[in-house]
């Protein structure tokens, strides 16, 4: 497969590796794929007092897109409101590390993580809006 | 980078190898510098068509290609008058399988085969269902090789050919060739054995063996690409119907000129091997042994894909739970290894032969193929070690699934949503 060197950097020197603790009310978990489909993504969040995350942590278990995809998606929901991280589509992430076709579906599970920590961490304040709910 | 050319010269000065190291010899070998040298002069001083009877060019390149036959035949335990020369293994499954089976039409209309099989052979046997043929596709136990009682209970009156290839490609286990050949020919059916995989790498013999068709790859033995061959027995004859039509070569069952340099090629590599089988195999299982020794010693959660003991010294199969085969072969990019990830082939199916040994499907999305060959040496051993044993420690590290396994819970327990 021959990649872009965005994503080639990425995978080399991913962003934000690392976990948040799933039981903080301040962090939202996101865990996207299946083993048996050859990729899982574990994207998280911690929300910050003015309602912008302030910290996004990824694990991931993939090819060297899935790894991109979700190091990229980790720098780019920091210092976003959850409905600006919500904006975030795979079409984005896609283009910007030139992933080849049979790669698109890395980027997709890469929105999936984030709408899916997005919307644990509203669970957890009662689907209240953040701005409200962050404590 | 995408070419092996880049590669040079980006890594030109620093401290790594020029090129990665080579560790994918099932995939194919260089050929030999001996063989190359021997093929030389027939591209250029005896350039004759082996086909012409009436000048000495001709009677020059006849007399090369039939030492190249009879060095061939000689691996194998034949006789030279049953080679056939093809352009490769591919061509030779094609031709014994269809040939066979097209030859006793009517009569015979059963296939056996095994569905770990090389995709040439499947591809074959799915062909010939269309045409009208029903195709037994035998399953494998966990350890790779076929249940002789299986087999045995899966030939019929109407059973024309079983194909069972000798090594596979993937996972390097060597099937009971002699077990399955005393089997057919009691219940007089014929037994074809693809190995292109096992030429030169263990002791053949079509005689003890019982072996009537056996395909043959150049490439796969440091000999050139585009040259195969087609061990098909005399005594008793296997009758079987020609593919390629024309001036009636290869006894007519593969017409075409024969490519004097390519099929000199093949002979010398044939050559070589027989005479450094025995300690290149050594050789190669110390480095094997080696090699996956040091790898479990510093990695746990490693598995050995197939059958250690019926295997070629030269493959180790091993998945590395937790983390992707793709993502690694990425950060082993130093290495030219190969792998069974879905995300490694087209059709984003992880490896079939993985499959149908019954490895699950999260731990064949992690199995990273290796090949040793006569070019390994104990210094690539270690270096291909160290590499993959960090970068497997650094994918673990970020692995969701690996945190997971740490602690405590079950994999299996959690609802994933397969996509």
């Amino acid at each position: 497969m021959s990649y872009s060197e965005k994503l080639i950097e990425h995978y080399e020197n991913p962003r934000n590796v690392g976990a948040l603790d799933k039981s903080d009310t301040s962090v939202g978990t996101g865990l996207v794929g299946a083993p048996a489909c050859g990729d899982v993504m574990k994207l998280q969040i911690k929300v910050g007092a003015d309602g912008r995350i302030e910290d996004a942590k990824f694990k991931t278990f993939g090819c060297g897109s899935a790894i991109a995809s979700s190091s990229l998606a980790t720098e780019w929901v920091k210092g976003k409101t959850l409905d600006e991280a919500e904006q975030i589509k795979n079409t984005m992430i896609a283009q910007h590390l030139s992933l080849p076709p049979v790669k698109i579906h890395c980027s997709v599970l890469a929105e999936d993580a984030i709408k899916a920590a997005i919307r644990d961490y509203r669970e957890k304040h009662g689907e209240k809006p953040a701005e409200q709910a962050a404590e | 980078m995408s070419s092996l050319q880049d590669m040079k010269i980006a890594t030109e000065g620093q401290n790594r190898p020029k090129t990665p190291i080579y560790l994918d010899y099932q995939a194919t070998t260089p050929t030999d510098p001996r063989v190359v040298e021997a093929m030389l002069p027939y591209f250029t001083t005896y350039f004759g068509n082996p086909h012409s009877r009436n000048h000495a060019y001709g009677w020059d390149a006849e007399k090369a290609v039939e030492k190249a036959r009879a060095q061939v035949a000689s691996i194998i335990g034949a006789d030279e008058k049953e080679i056939i020369f093809t352009s490769g293994a591919t061509e030779s499954n094609n031709l014994a399988l269809k040939g066979v089976a097209h030859f006793h039409k009517g009569k015979k209309n059963h296939v056996i085969t095994v569905v770990t099989e090389h995709k040439c052979v499947l591809d074959s046997c799915r062909h010939l269902e269309l045409e009208g043929f029903e195709v037994t596709y035998l399953p494998v136990q966990k350890n790779g090789l076929i249940d002789l009682e299986q087999l045995k209970a899966t030939i019929r009156p109407d059973t024309c050919i079983v194909s069972v290839m000798a090594v596979n490609n993937e996972i390097g286990v060597i099937q009971p060739l002699a077990e399955i050949g005393k089997i057919c020919r009691a219940a007089k059916v014929y037994f074809h054995t693809d190995a292109a995989q096992a030429v030169g790498k263990i002791p053949l013999n079509v005689e003890e063996m019982n072996i009537d068709l056996m395909s043959i790859s150049g490439h796969k033995i440091y000999g050139p690409k585009g040259l195969g061959a087609l061990y098909v027995r005399r005594k008793p004859r296997v009758r079987l119907e020609a593919l390629i039509h024309g001036g009636g070569q290869e006894r007519g069952m593969r017409s075409g000129t024969l490519p004097t340099p390519l099929c000199v090629g093949l002979g010398e590599a044939c050559a070589i091997a027989q005479r450094e089988m025995g300690a290149e195999a050594e050789r190669l299982k110390t480095l094997r042994d080696r090699m996956y020794n040091k790898i479990r010693e510093q990695l746990p959660e490693v598995y050995l894909n197939g059958d250690l003991d019926s295997r070629i010294p030269g493959n180790l199969n091993l998945s590395f739970a937790y983390v992707e085969g793709e993502g690694l072969m990425m950060g082993v990019k130093d290495i030219a290894v190969s792998s069974g990830s879905a995300c490694t082939s087209a059709s984003l199916e992880p490896s079939y032969v993985l499959r149908a040994l019954g490895v699950e499907e999260e731990l064949a999305h992690t199995s990273l193929r290796i090949g040793l060959g006569r070019f390994t040496s104990e210094q690539d051993v270690d270096y291909a070690v160290e590499h993959i044993v960090q970068a497997v420690q650094r994918l673990r590290s970020m692995s969701p699934l690996w945190e997971m396994a740490q602690e405590g819970i079950d994999i299996k327990s959690i609802q994933w949503a397969e996509h």
